[in-house]
């Protein structure tokens, strides 16, 4: 008896196994191009569907049930089930090499645009829901719509009222330069930090990113950071950069921006700690809950376009959120169709949310009044080639929607970090420039 | 001799694996098949979540060693090397000093170990509030009436010193337990007769408690130096590895999940594998593990 051999030969065994089992990354795509059509009567659709979210905490303090049963008054055979993920991009990604996520899921911003139609039942033609929704090009492959934002949003900064009106500053910047003059105004005036990096949470520096198109008022925004340098001259990115750039190092951010806290920058700005944060209206909500909190008054909460005009008036971007869609997979699309439909048009999700309608036909929610008042324009960005932008960020590793370069850019305007501007945006524009040409575009 | 019946030779045989199948399920799964789903990935562009992936042969390894930056990053595990010295010398000397009788001698065992207890991620955020402007470190300082306005991980030097001084901290208490273990191995009778000799404190580990502690002191130089090279959780919750303070694996990560390159991010993952162990054979070789024989 040859014990050794023995060995040798389970060993390897066990190692053809685990090699084999390597060879698998998840389910064949054999449902792939099935519809999700929407159920005729609502009283005869049934089933149990599980919706898979990123809002954990309306999932905890039970407002997501009061959805589900107010769903359950029109589509009474229905069961909803949640299941709020916190870490909902990494787990989700993971969960979708199997079947199994979920019936209704937020589309996770990793899956390739053309690699939908894979992974979600289609909610209709493109054509057809162009009329009645907002975004739809963002989900759409072939003429086909994949998903569907339950509320729209546009970037902007958030800043404290009272802090910019004890600075002498009661209209809108209308140019970068301005705006820096404007929190100079700030620095000197009053205590407040004039704008506040979030530096170390890191993705409210990649918000700056949706900048894009609010500066040129250019709807084509998009598709031309997929044609050309995002950081050419004149570029809607490149002023972007430069604005944050110039305001980190005139000194109006943070004292130390290296241990900078995302959650205490809410009441601190409420109260007036800080003046100013580029982000989204939808932290508008956050912040005026972290006011209530704070004991301070929630209307100081106040909201700005990017300070860049055409032909006189602001220009704001609007975007979809996490677009909701069906999974391909699912035994139960009527239901997660409904599901779906319901949510987007009739839950008051986006009014609860003081966010933008995906309706077409709806008005503006009321914290935008200011907007209305200014005459600010809505865009839409084209989205047709934003899956295209998102291989060449991917291909050139230069990270558009990651804090990564903007950090660096951060370190670069307070000295911690050696370079010149000119010539970090150039390379990153050479980057991304070869990154298109060598995926074909 | 008499030959055993088949039934009973079988069982003979089966016994040993039968206790060995749950570890061994345990480590199948959840070690090397994922090494061995790590190594086939290595040859594939997959982006971690299409369920069309092709082979790319080597190209991911051939990129690797064609962007020079993607190695410059292990000029960061400088700091952590040069830590880990500290480290393993402050290791060694409150395991030689708490090996003799010292008061409240089980407390400051207890005080440096702890540390090694906690959950990295943890320590991370505990640090973070540590090194804040006006945070823990600066309020000590000041009651010692020394007023430091300075940025802890403000720059890329003053980041990474003080990453790799919390890391000191945290496995520090690994390092002290394995050599206080080794050093009260060594039987008591060799220092009563080298006290007798006439021999110091100084003497006494020269001689007796160096030479003792040999293995464990080469394995732990292994461990600091592999552990140098692959340092991630500390500067990832902390940093991010903005500022300079990016690691090897830090990038390996990203370029996982912030760039989708799963394949690529692999092949790095298989060539730290390799750069670990081609380091450690080196080390075996010049420091060969010699048996130590004291008496």
């Amino acid at each position: 008896m040859n014990h050794r051999r023995s060995h040798r030969g389970l060993i390897a065994t066990l190692l053809a196994a685990a090699i084999a089992a390597a060879g698998c990354t998840g389910g064949g795509a054999s449902s792939e191009g099935a519809d999700a059509e929407a159920p005729d009567d609502p009283s005869k659709v049934s089933g149990t569907i599980t919706v898979l979210t990123h809002r954990t905490d309306i999932v905890q303090d039970g407002t997501m049930d009061r959805y589900a049963e107010a769903f359950n008054r029109t589509y009474p055979k229905v069961k909803v089930e949640f299941e709020g993920i916190t870490d909902y991009e990494a787990e989700v990604k993971i969960r979708m090499n199997t079947e199994d996520y979920g019936d209704v899921l937020m589309i996770p911003a990793v899956i390739k645009k053309n690699d939908y139609p894979k992974f979600f039942a289609s909610l209709g033609t493109e054509e057809e829901r162009s009329e009645k929704y907002r975004f739809t090009d963002y989900t759409a492959v072939d003429g086909k719509v994949y998903g569907q934002s339950p509320i729209g949003v546009t970037p902007g900064f958030i800043y404290n009222k009272r802090v910019w009106r004890e600075a002498g500053v009661t209209d809108w910047p209308t140019t970068p330069d301005a705006f820096v003059t404007a929190l100079k105004a700030i620095k000197s005036k009053t205590d407040a930090v004039p704008y506040y990096t979030n530096f170390a949470a890191g993705w409210p520096l990649a918000q700056w990113t949706t900048v894009n198109g609010s500066v040129g008022c250019d709807t084509g925004a998009t598709t031309k950071l997929a044609e050309g340098d995002p950081w050419a001259e004149g570029a809607d990115l490149r002023v972007a950069d430069e604005l944050l750039y110039d305001i980190v190092r005139e000194g109006l951010i943070e004292k130390d921006p290296t241990t900078t806290n995302w959650e205490a920058s809410k009441p601190r700005t409420a109260k007036g700690g800080i003046a100013t944060q580029w982000l989204g209206s939808w932290a508008i909500i956050q912040f005026r809950q972290a006011a209530e909190q704070a004991g301070a008054d929630p209307d100081d909460i106040g909201f700005m376009p990017f300070p860049a005009q055409q032909d006189g008036t602001f220009c704001a971007v609007v975007a979809p959120d996490y677009n909701q869609a069906v999974n391909v997979h699912s035994d139960n699309k009527p239901a997660a169709r409904a599901w779906i439909d319901w949510f987007t048009e009739k839950s008051g999700y986006a009014d609860d949310n003081l966010a933008l309608s995906p309706l077409k036909d709806a008005a503006l929610p009321d914290v935008l009044k200011d907007y209305e008042a200014a005459g600010v324009t809505f865009i839409e960005t084209e989205d047709s080639r934003g899956g295209e932008v998102k291989e060449i960020d991917n291909a050139s590793e230069v990270g558009i929607y990651q804090p990564d370069y903007r950090q660096e850019l951060v370190d670069m305007a307070r000295g911690a970090k050696d370079g010149e501007l000119d010539d970090y945006l150039a390379g990153l524009g050479e980057r991304w420039t070869e990154a298109a040409t060598s995926l074909g575009s | 001799m008499e030959r055993l019946p088949n039934a009973v030779k079988a069982r003979k045989l089966l016994t040993p694996w039968l206790f060995l199948i749950a570890p061994l399920v345990l480590l199948i799964v959840f070690t090397y098949a994922p090494v061995a789903n790590m190594l086939v990935y290595s040859f594939t562009d997959w982006d971690g979540v299409s369920p069309e992936l092709s082979f790319t042969g080597a190209g991911n390894y051939v990129d690797i060693f064609t962007r020079s930056e993607l190695f410059q990053v292990f000029l960061v595990s400088g700091y952590y090397l040069a830590a880990s010295v500290v480290q393993i010398a402050l290791a060694l000397y409150f395991a030689t000093v708490l090996s003799f009788d010292v008061r409240f001698r089980n407390f400051f065992k207890g005080v440096i170990f702890f540390p090694y207890l906690i959950n990295g991620v943890a320590i991370g955020f505990v640090f973070l509030y540590f090194f804040q402007d006006g945070g823990t470190l600066d309020s000590v300082l000041g009651l010692f009436g020394y007023e430091s306005d300075r940025a802890w991980l403000g720059t890329s030097t003053s980041a990474n010193v003080s990453l790799a001084g919390v890391s000191v901290w945290r496995h520090l208490g690994l390092n002290f337990v394995l050599f206080l273990g080794a050093v009260q191995s060594i039987p008591g009778e060799l220092y009563e007769a080298a006290e007798l000799d006439g021999a110091g404190r100084w003497q006494q580990f020269r001689y007796i408690i160096a030479p003792g502690i040999r293995p464990v002191l080469s394995l732990t130089v292994i461990l600091s130096v592999s552990g140098s090279l692959s340092v991630f959780e500390i500067p990832y919750i902390m940093t991010g590895g903005a500022t300079g303070t990016e690691t090897f694996v830090i990038q390996t990560v990203k370029l996982a999940f912030q760039f989708n390159k799963t394949g690529l991010a692999s092949a790095a993952a298989v060539v730290l594998l390799l750069i670990i162990l081609a380091v450690t054979w080196v080390q075996r070789r010049l420091v060969p593990d010699d048996k130590v024989d004291l008496v």
